[in-house]
């Protein structure tokens, strides 16, 4: 026997999971059309590779990886691709997203499977297989298992959850009862990827038929697979928690399992893994709860892409349903339609009327009896955390660990003043994240503003630096002038040249009449002369004389 | 008496030389004030408060020349962060031209006549194009700034306001309703 250990606060709500577990597993019919999302794991959605009006065969693939944390999306069935546009989808907000709409043709033929032997496979490889059958954890956040595997980190423990803790979901325990010894060929497969030492299958002990079942089909395998019987509380199935019980260890804040060596993945991820390998079958549909207020509460194994309402027409809901919510009643969202197509993610569906889930009463004010801190399993201070997020007070917020909130609803569940505690940690987390994201945004417009700025300044200088460099050139080219002169220099001198020989022509020049002269016209000449001298003198001496009657 | 004159002159003279090697050792470059104003603002480098950018803002708030609700972009919310790091009363929106939902620019990719004027006039290089080609907006790069508007010759920028999407979706403030009990 183990020791367990205990996690701090739960609670113990009705189970309800009795409902859904009187029959078998049924097979869904094959619906008239499928609507498959191209995002159903955590990241980035995936691409379709398929066009309009390609005829698609039952597990081939119709949309890749986008990003490292991305999968892949298979055809669930075979038939023809009629359109890839925006469809409602399983979500709270009620937007739309991309999704590839499949006319099955009937025949339901199968793509060439090839089983794997994984003992040959490198870890890489094995990686790469599970992300190519878009192979996603199956507990709810729909991780990409193959990211699960990424790491070279040593696995110690190798846990399998199959606690299952939320009321009416019963969709795990059908599965570990009617399909046991897949599962654990599923966890041969994980345990030789991680290789791991110890495997622990959590079970809680409201479920003795799948744990039973469980025992068998590990000690049918000959293996030392322990499987545990944990204590039912809620939320004792949230991987955290589980960890905490089986092991004693406790994942830090913002930590991975792995960082404390545990690793942890659904029963339900285990099976499909194993289809991939052995079988050469994607993940193509799921085991999904039909319950609440409805007349055959039931587990269907229904493909991806099933609209709710089929499934529900199914189990047929009765009179007075007016909502449907997705996931259990403490987590669960309500869906904004009800036919909108089954995911990866959908464990449960549950028909809600006001006589199984009578609206709460109004919200009064927080008495702060702390009833929702002793019950918060993830040892935080709800009534200071409902305080600041009520009051858009997140730095707050965070500061009092609001991201280590796993949303269970605990706190909500308890509180003697009905306030919808969960609501408000969302609208803060939601809160959080758009800020950090416009920090991001506003950090990258101010190093891209910055060096923009930068480049300016430099461009400018370079255009200095250059006309600098080419006035220095041409002062350069002045100072050598003489030695070679420049253009405008030869110039000059031929002017120069032309004026002196003018000049030169015209000294030489004499007046052509007189050459041989007599000598009285030479002597007239003379006087003529003398005379004009004469003048001249006089002018100059007027001048002169001019000079001192202006001034005076 | 003369020992204890001594010991304090001594000891004056010790912290003096400490404080002036701190004051060298650990001087800080520029106005720590105005780097954390800077953090504060959305960097949309709009130039709606009447400052050629977001940082010459900060550095008249730091001054104490500019009031602190000036910047519509960064809404009665970035009034509060600053009222808040600056130890002053927050004041309601004060400026000409109001808070509006956030928008992106998108050019028209069949009126664009290739000018590059709005690549000039980008503060964040968020339009790729060149002379005589055509011009594209990068989307995730845009702050949405307006400054693209003004500079185009044939009016061909809008600026759509950012749709609500999926992977940007936000719970919302949960709202609780009375009902009439009498």
């Amino acid at each position: 026997m183990r020791t367990l250990h205990h996690f701090h606060g739960g609670i113990h709500p009705t189970s309800h999971k009795s409902l859904s577990t009187h029959q078998s597993i049924a097979r869904a019919p094959l619906p008239k059309s499928l609507v498959i999302p191209l995002r159903q794991h955590a990241g980035e959605a995936a691409k379709p590779c398929v066009n309009v009006g390609d005829h698609v065969l039952k597990g081939q693939r119709i949309g890749t990886p986008s990003a490292t944390l991305s999968s892949s999306i298979h055809a669930p069935t075979s038939g023809t691709i009629a359109s890839i546009a925006l469809h409602q989808i399983a979500h709270p907000s009620a937007l739309p997203d991309l999704c590839i709409t499949l006319i099955p043709d009937g025949k339901d033929t199968w793509i060439k499977r090839e089983a794997v032997d994984f003992l040959a496979l490198s870890a890489n490889e094995m990686q790469q297989h599970l992300r190519d059958f878009g192979i996603v954890g199956l507990g709810g956040a729909t991780f990409p298992s193959d990211l699960k595997l990424r790491h070279p980190i040593k696995v110690d423990t190798l846990i399998l959850n199959g606690a299952e803790c939320e009321p009416y979901i019963t969709c795990d325990d059908m599965l570990m009862r009617e399909r046991a010894s897949e599962i654990v060929r599923g966890i041969v497969i994980l345990r030789h990827a991680l290789e791991a030492g110890e495997v622990l299958i959590g079970i809680e002990d409201n479920k003795p038929e799948a744990i039973a079942a469980m025992h068998e089909a590990v000690s049918a395998a000959q293996l030392d697979y322990a499987v545990v019987a944990v204590p039912t509380i809620y939320p004792g199935g949230s991987a955290k928690h589980l960890i905490k019980v089986l092991t004693g260890l406790e994942v830090p804040s913002g930590k991975l399992p792995t960082d404390i060596g545990v690793q942890c993945f659904n029963v339900a991820t285990a099976l499909s893994i194993k289809r991939a390998l052995d079988d050469g079958e994607p993940l193509i549909s799921r085991i999904v709860t039909i319950t609440g207020n409805v007349e055959h509460p039931r587990n269907y194994e229904a493909l991806i892409g099933t609209a709710f309402s089929d499934l529900i027409d199914l189990s047929v809901a009765k009179r007075d349903t007016n909502r449907y919510i997705m996931g259990g009643p403490m987590m669960g969202v309500v869906l904004p339609a009800v036919n909108v197509p089954l995911v990866k993610s959908s464990n449960c569906v549950i028909a809600a009327s006001d006589t199984l889930f009578p609206p709460a009463p109004p919200a009064l004010p927080c008495i702060r009896c702390t009833r929702c801190a002793q019950v918060c399993p993830a040892e935080l201070q709800p009534q200071d955390l409902y305080w600041f997020a009520k009051s858009n007070n997140f730095g707050k917020a965070q500061e009092y660990s609001l991201a280590d909130c796993i949303e269970c609803g605990v706190c909500a569940y308890v509180c003697p003043s009905h306030i919808p505690l969960v609501q408000y940690y969302r609208y803060a987390k939601s809160e959080i994240r758009e800020r950090s994201a416009e920090k991001l945004a506003a950090d990258k417009a101010r190093e891209r503003h910055e060096y923009r700025q930068f480049r300016i300044e430099r461009e400018k200088q370079e255009k200095a630096e250059k006309l600098a460099q080419r006035e220095a050139a041409s002062k350069a080219a002045a100072v050598v002038a003489p030695s070679t002169p420049s253009v405008d220099d030869t110039q000059q001198i031929r002017i120069n040249e032309a004026i002196e020989r003018a000049k030169a022509q015209a000294a030489e020049a004499h007046p052509k009449n007189t050459d041989a002269l007599t000598p009285e016209q030479q002597a007239e000449i003379a006087s003529i002369e003398a005379r004009r001298a004469k003048i001249r003198e006089l002018a100059t001496d007027a001048g002169a004389d001019d000079e001192p009657h202006k001034t005076s | 008496m003369i020992t204890a004159l001594w010991v304090m002159i001594a000891l004056a003279a010790l912290l003096g030389l400490v404080l002036g090697f701190s004051a060298v050792r650990f001087k800080i470059e520029g106005n720590p004030l105005v780097e954390k104003i800077d953090a504060v603002l959305p960097q949309t480098q709009c130039g709606q408060c009447g400052y050629p950018g977001c940082k010459p803002y900060a550095e008249a708030i730091a001054k104490g020349e500019a009031d602190i609700n000036l910047c519509p972009p960064g809404g009665d919310d970035g009034i509060h962060k600053l009222a808040d790091l600056l130890g002053v009363e927050y004041k309601p929106f004060g400026g000409d031209a109001k808070p509006k939902a956030k928008a992106v620019a998108f050019i028209d990719e069949q009126t664009c006549i290739g000018c590059t004027l709005c690549i000039q006039a980008c503060p964040v290089d968020a339009i790729v194009g060149a002379a005589k080609q055509m011009h594209t907006v990068i989307a995730s790069e845009c702050t949405g700034c307006e400054l693209c508007l003004p500079p185009c010759p044939v009016d061909c920028i809008s600026m759509p306001a950012i749709e609500e999407r999926l992977t940007d979706w936000k719970w919302k403030h949960p709202v609780i309703t009375l009902r009439k009990i009498a």
